[in-house]
């Protein structure tokens, strides 16, 4: 049977495995067998001191019924399995499995990344050889060298009559060529060398940025505080956090936006604004007279105490191929790390309509109680003039929204990614999922 | 013997040793550098043969022989492709583009006659 994705399907899963009939289990906790059936099959929605009822008589905790157990792992160790053609592995059983053994549970997911990480590593060292500029000139400098010393010492190999004159002429080119050779070799061995103990790429620049950013609270106080601190002091200072120079240069690039941000946005009548109730990326964009996408970036450096709840907003941009290029996670939301994202998130719907804000409610898919309010909006820049193809960005500033919304008024459904994704006909689908989706669809109202 | 060879390498001593062995055998050995202007030069010279390296200043080998198998004067024209590479990627797009044969860096002396030799029917 199929990891149930919804609250309903997974009362109906514990009632059966504890062999309770509906009727049973509906008058114990003062309600209709008929209302009970209703919840099962997820066409009424069930929360508070019903679900607290329902959960005590079948002797689980609420957040069980209502996430799953440990929905976070158990989505993690679905996108494991995910990686694989033929998992071997009984999926429909990994909530199961995160909930007996989190420890275990948390060590695959672990391998899992880790084993994502060198292959990475594979791939990169494989492109470096195929595509390294200097490797693949080194090698052709050392093969034509090779060729001419090669077809020259083998005239004179021969033993045939050759002119005084040609033999001390090949003579000479063969004693350049070997000197040439000395210095190519010499220059390769030197590269390969270097290369191999420094820059090692065992994590993408990208991910210790994330990391480190997720360290600081996705908030730099020093840019905060005194907007003048060189953004490459603060990466000093962070250390060997930043394993590549491309990783420093990135971190690098990344707080030079941050303090032009912070700069048109300053701290203070930012935060007043935004304690005083405006959450509005546009209304606060237009208050500081700047553009959208900043208002966004600047909303998401927000501590928790700002925001209803206390979670604060989650952050995605994308290039213009679609490839993600910054990822703030926010609750129940966790973009994906490797591969590519789900094709309808308002994020790319934005991306085709550039300059065209989006502001769209979602929920998110196995979660039905995860909904989110989303901004998104594509800029483009002409950065190195007319003559060049523009840069393109696309940015989505996700909050989570607490309070119920009003059923009639169902956002629509977006995944992570496709393989972990339980949407049935999915008209974006790019791959099939390893959840089971035959269920009936998710219905709300 | 007595054809004629051009010669579109750019690596001076590779273009002694060659022209050397190429002459000592009968060949009239024409050589050319540079990669742009190469097409012109097989238009001047219209050798029995040309010897063809892919790795070129200014333009490369595979474009070279792109525009004489376009040219139908010079549809049949033998032409053998040096590289410095020898995967299997280049030597079919060698093969696709009209490559009469191709050889690899580095080669020796005795492959480049045979080949050379085979090549004109002599």
């Amino acid at each position: 049977m199929a990891r149930p994705v919804l609250t309903g399907s997974r009362i109906r899963q514990y009632r059966i495995d504890k062999g309770l009939r509906q009727a049973e289990l509906a008058r114990e906790c003062g309600i209709s067998p008929s209302y009970l059936n209703l919840i099962e099959h997820n066409r009424r929605k069930i929360g508070g001191a019903l679900l607290n009822n329902v959960a005590g008589a079948l002797g689980v905790n609420t957040a069980t019924l209502s996430e799953g157990a440990g929905a976070a792992l158990t989505e993690a160790l679905d996108a494991v399995a995910g990686g694989f053609a033929e998992p071997g592995a009984d999926i429909e059983r990994s909530e199961d499995f995160a909930g007996r053994f989190p420890g275990w549970a948390r060590l695959v997911t672990q391998q899992h990344a880790r084993v994502s990480e060198l292959e990475r590593l594979v791939e990169t060292l494989n492109d470096r050889l195929t595509h390294d500029p200097f490797l693949s000139a080194s090698l052709h400098n050392v093969l034509s060298t090779v060729t001419a010393i090669r077809s020259t010492s083998g005239i004179l190999a021969t033993g045939d009559e050759i002119e005084a004159a040609w033999q001390a002429r090949f003579h000479r080119n063969i004693y350049e060529d070997s000197q040439r050779l000395a210095e190519a070799t010499e220059a390769l061995v030197g590269y390969l060398d270097v290369g191999g103990d420094t820059d090692r790429v065992l994590s993408l620049p990208l991910d210790e940025l994330e990391a480190w950013l997720s360290d600081q609270d996705w908030r730099i106080d020093a840019l905060e505080t005194d907007n003048d601190t060189a953004a490459s002091d603060i990466v000093a200072q962070a250390g060997s956090v930043f394993s590549s120079s491309a990783a420093r240069a990135l971190a690098t690039a990344f707080l030079e936006r941050y303090r032009a941000d912070a700069r048109a946005l300053p701290v203070g009548p930012f935060e007043e604004a935004v304690l005083a109730g405006e959450r509005d990326p546009m209304r606060l964009s237009a208050r500081f007279s700047t553009d959208l996408p900043r208002a966004m970036r600047r909303l998401s450096t927000l501590p928790a105490r700002f925001f209803k709840g206390g979670f604060p907003p989650g952050l995605v941009i994308c290039d213009g191929s679609g490839t993600l290029a910054f990822r703030k996670p926010v609750r129940g939301f966790a973009p994906p790390r490797f591969g590519a994202a789900c094709a309808v998130w308002p994020l790319f719907q934005a991306l085709h309509r550039p300059l065209t804000p989006v502001r769209t409610d979602v929920a998110l898919v196995g979660q039905d109680d995860v909904r989110f309010q989303t901004w998104s909006i594509a800029t483009s820049d002409y950065v190195a003039g007319f003559e060049r193809p523009p840069v393109v960005e696309s940015t989505m500033l996700l909050m989570p929204v607490l309070a119920s919304i009003d059923e009639e008024d169902a956002p629509y459904q977006v995944g992570t990614s496709c393989r972990v994704c339980a949407i049935r006909d999915c008209p974006a689908r790019r791959e099939p999922s390893i959840l089971n989706v035959s269920e009936p669809a998710p219905k709300f109202g | 013997m007595g054809g004629s060879v051009l010669l579109i390498e750019d690596e001076p001593n590779i273009i002694e040793a060659i022209r050397f062995i190429l002459s000592r055998d009968g060949w009239r050995v024409d050589t050319h550098s540079d990669g742009l202007t190469a097409l012109d030069a097989v238009r001047a010279r219209r050798p029995d043969l040309v010897v063809l390296d892919v790795m070129l200043p200014n333009r490369s080998g595979y474009d070279i022989l792109h525009d004489l198998r376009e040219d139908p004067e010079f549809k049949e024209l033998p032409v053998l492709m040096l590289t410095a590479r020898g995967q299997k990627k280049d030597r079919e797009l060698a093969e696709k583009l009209g490559a009469s044969s191709f050889m690899t860096k580095p080669f020796s002396n005795g492959e480049v006659l045979a080949t050379v030799r085979a090549l004109v029917g002599k």
